[in-house]
């Protein structure tokens, strides 16, 4: 961290906020609400997609252990309704939640009020209007069965139009920031919106333009379907731990150089993953190896990113206990790296041959997605919305409750996937075995993973909720940060003028 | 690291060789795979799909049956695929070369579909199964397809297309009769058959 140089440190994470002189505390109230109305539009919609993604998540997941369950119409039929549940969530909440954190995060690090926010405000409806045309779509008989890939040609145009819009703004603010340092958190971002519209777009012109077939679709199938959570996601989430962990503690990031390291080599290797979705499938040997060597490079970024985050927490531990946004961000950050080392050995060709083609892999992506990627959001968003609507989140004891609702959901989830995955694929690799037994072994597990998800959609509930509550105005007024207990001694932002 | 055009040539370096070791080089190298023409009957290997099949195919994707099975078989040291029937030899290429979207599939809730064609080769059951899976194959968590079927008063004489599931409890004086995607999805599934024997991946 070089703040040396800069006259103005408001915004630069390592600076709590309450210790800023007061012209900085004027700029960044002046960010905040420039902020305001594109950041809210984007994290309103991702609540909306969130519930509605929690809904179709749990009539797949219940269909898997009882296929009686409404079977009768084919928009609920399963092939139907997981699609329109990883959409949702992928598309709906993910996506836009990380352009809300994104936005936030470019004016933050960049020193200066929004600017050209109508770009975002155009986008956020193309954005919206082409997630209802895509997952109706999907509902209605239009998937293209190309896992990550299904909403039909007509409604991609649509999703493809907004995100280049943002990339577009990103530039421009970034074009008209503060001269001084460039935070690693705006290396990140201004990559992931660099790189989803690249691989957007050819991947969509590939599956809906070209007159191509066979089975490099399928290459180009997965080096999309890993790169999104890889080099969009994945960006995204490491963005705003990287802001939050050492903003709320209010010391700088451990190491700079590890930071550099760790984005560098994530950039190089995750985007050679792809294939190690097609171990022992149809293709070129070299492909297959190329991917799983990348895979194990993995290990580099991980370990550096981890190493700096835990050296910058060292110390400050306690006040997991205190500050909800560094509760859910820690969380989220610890869970990167357990499902990146999980990652890692998943494309070990031994341990693959076992939980290939099971619910190990499902229980994995839930893990990335959700305990990595979500919790870090939902971090986010208690730190961000508060500055945006001018009030406090009105009950600590309900974001406790989101809080231990998702992460007992969450580890409860993963856990019955993956033994359901390991006996699954335990009875695959047993030909002797007859295959209706390895439906069977793992029915009670599925049976859990649906209870899990009714604890996650309850602690979704709960949070829209209070989201709701704070865009309509309910938050408290009194200018006291909501903490999990009455410590004044925390950094995070003691007080909000 | 701080400008924007420096960071953007390392964002595009560390993409594009990516983009071109895994979607460029496949496409120009497996893209112009052709089919594989038989020395003595002249047939072409993968033979393609019918029609019908084809209409199926998109049966297929619309009701996402590739999120619980694949279609492609593992050589033998990589997998039980064969050892389990679902295939004399591993899938190649070649195979799929007629194919968009291919449905290579990534997980294995149901069994393999590779060569279901071969290994089942009844419309008649195939029709049944996707009406009534829990009564034809016990213990299956596949759902039923009612919908794409019709049970109907019969008016006269009884449909050509009518079939009965066994142990299915049908009102008297109905019958249940296919729709149209009905069919093309099962005259696909019959056409799923990669059991030739290719240059590449000869059966033994």
């Amino acid at each position: 961290m070089s703040t040396a140089v800069d006259t103005i440190t408001a915004t630069s994470p390592g600076v709590p906020d309450h210790q800023e002189n007061a012209a900085a505390v004027a700029l960044r109230i002046e960010i905040d609400r420039s902020c305001k109305l594109p950041v809210l539009l984007f994290f309103g919609a991702s609540v909306f997609w969130l519930l509605m993604g929690s809904v179709f998540g749990f009539l797949a997941s219940w269909k898997l252990h009882n296929p009686g369950f409404l079977a009768d119409l084919s928009f609920l039929s399963f092939g139907v309704i997981r699609t329109a549940h990883l959409n949702s969530v992928a598309y709906g909440w993910a996506s836009p939640a990380a352009i809300g954190v994104a936005i936030w995060l470019m004016a933050r690090l960049s020193r200066v009020p929004l600017r050209n926010s109508a770009i975002l405000i155009v986008a956020a409806i193309f954005w919206n209007i082409g997630l209802i045309v895509g997952i109706g779509g999907i509902l209605s008989g239009d998937s293209m069965s190309i896992e990550w890939m299904e909403m039909p040609g007509y409604a991609t145009p649509l999703l493809f139009i907004s995100f280049a819009l943002i990339s577009i703004w990103a530039v421009i603010m970034f074009r008209y920031r503060r001269p001084g340092h460039v935070y690693v958190s705006q290396w990140y971002i201004l990559a992931a919106l660099f790189w989803f519209p690249w691989l957007y777009g050819t991947a969509n012109i590939i599956m809906h333009g070209l007159e191509v077939s066979g089975v490099s679709i399928a290459a180009t199938n997965w080096w999309y379907g890993h790169n999104v959570l890889g080099l969009w996601f994945t960006p995204i989430g490491l963005a705003a731990a990287y802001y939050f962990i050492p903003k709320v503690i209010g010391r700088p990031v451990h190491s700079y150089y590890l930071s550099a390291i760790g984005f560098w080599t994530l950039a190089l290797f995750y985007s050679w993953n792809g294939m190690h979705h097609l171990i022992g499938g149809p293709f070129p040997a070299w492909l297959i190896t190329a991917s799983v060597v990348a895979s194990f490079m993995m290990i580099i970024p991980v370990v550096v990113t981890a190493i700096n985050h835990h050296m910058t927490m060292k110390g400050y531990f306690h006040l997991l206990e205190v500050s909800p946004t560094l509760r859910f961000v820690v969380f989220g950050a610890m869970a990167y790296t357990v499902v990146s080392m999980q990652g890692v050995s998943m494309a070990v060709r031994s341990l693959n041959q076992l939980t290939h083609f099971t619910h190990y892999t499902i229980g994995h992506s839930h893990l990335g997605l959700y305990a990595f990627f979500t919790m870090i959001m939902f971090g986010s968003m208690y730190y961000i919305v508060p500055r945006l609507v001018g009030s406090e989140w009105k009950s600590a004891s309900m974001i406790k409750w989101h809080f231990w609702l998702s992460a007992y959901g969450i580890l409860t989830m993963v856990g019955a996937l993956t033994v359901a995955g390991l006996a699954q694929g335990g009875v695959l690799n047993d030909p002797e075995i007859p295959f209706m037994k390895s439906v069977e072994i793992t029915l009670p597990w599925l049976f859990s993973r649906s209870i899990a998800g009714i604890v996650l959609t309850i602690a979704h509930v709960i949070f829209a909720v209070h989201f709701t509550m704070m865009l309509l105005g309910m938050g408290r007024k009194d200018g006291i940060p909501t903490y999990f207990t009455q410590d004044n001694t925390t950094p995070e932002a003691s007080v909000r003028p | 690291m701080n400008s924007l055009p420096k960071l953007f040539i390392g964002f595009f370096i560390a993409f594009a060789t990516a983009w071109v070791g895994l979607v460029v080089v496949p496409f120009l190298t497996l893209g112009q795979l052709q089919a594989e023409v038989d020395e003595d009957t002249g047939e072409l290997k993968p033979p393609g799909f019918g029609g019908l099949a084809e209409q199926g195919a998109k049966v297929y994707a619309a009701q996402g049956c590739m999120y619980c099975h694949s279609q492609q078989i593992r050589p033998e040291y990589a997998g039980s695929d064969i050892a389990r029937g679902w295939g004399v030899r591993r899938t190649v290429p070649r195979d799929y070369i007629n194919e968009k979207p291919v449905f290579l599939g990534t997980m294995r809730t149901g069994p393999d579909l590779t060569n279901i064609g071969r290994r089942q080769p009844s419309a008649e059951w195939h029709h049944q199964h996707l009406y009534a899976p829990q009564i034809i194959s016990k213990g299956s968590t596949m759902p039923p397809f009612k919908f794409l079927y019709e049970k109907r008063k019969i008016t006269g004489q009884r449909s050509v297309d009518a079939f009965e599931v066994p142990g299915y409890d049908l009102e008297e004086g109905y019958e249940i009769v296919p729709s149209q995607d009905a069919k093309a999805l099962v005259a696909y599934l019959l056409e799923l058959n990669r059991s030739y024997s290719l240059e590449e991946s000869p059966v033994e």
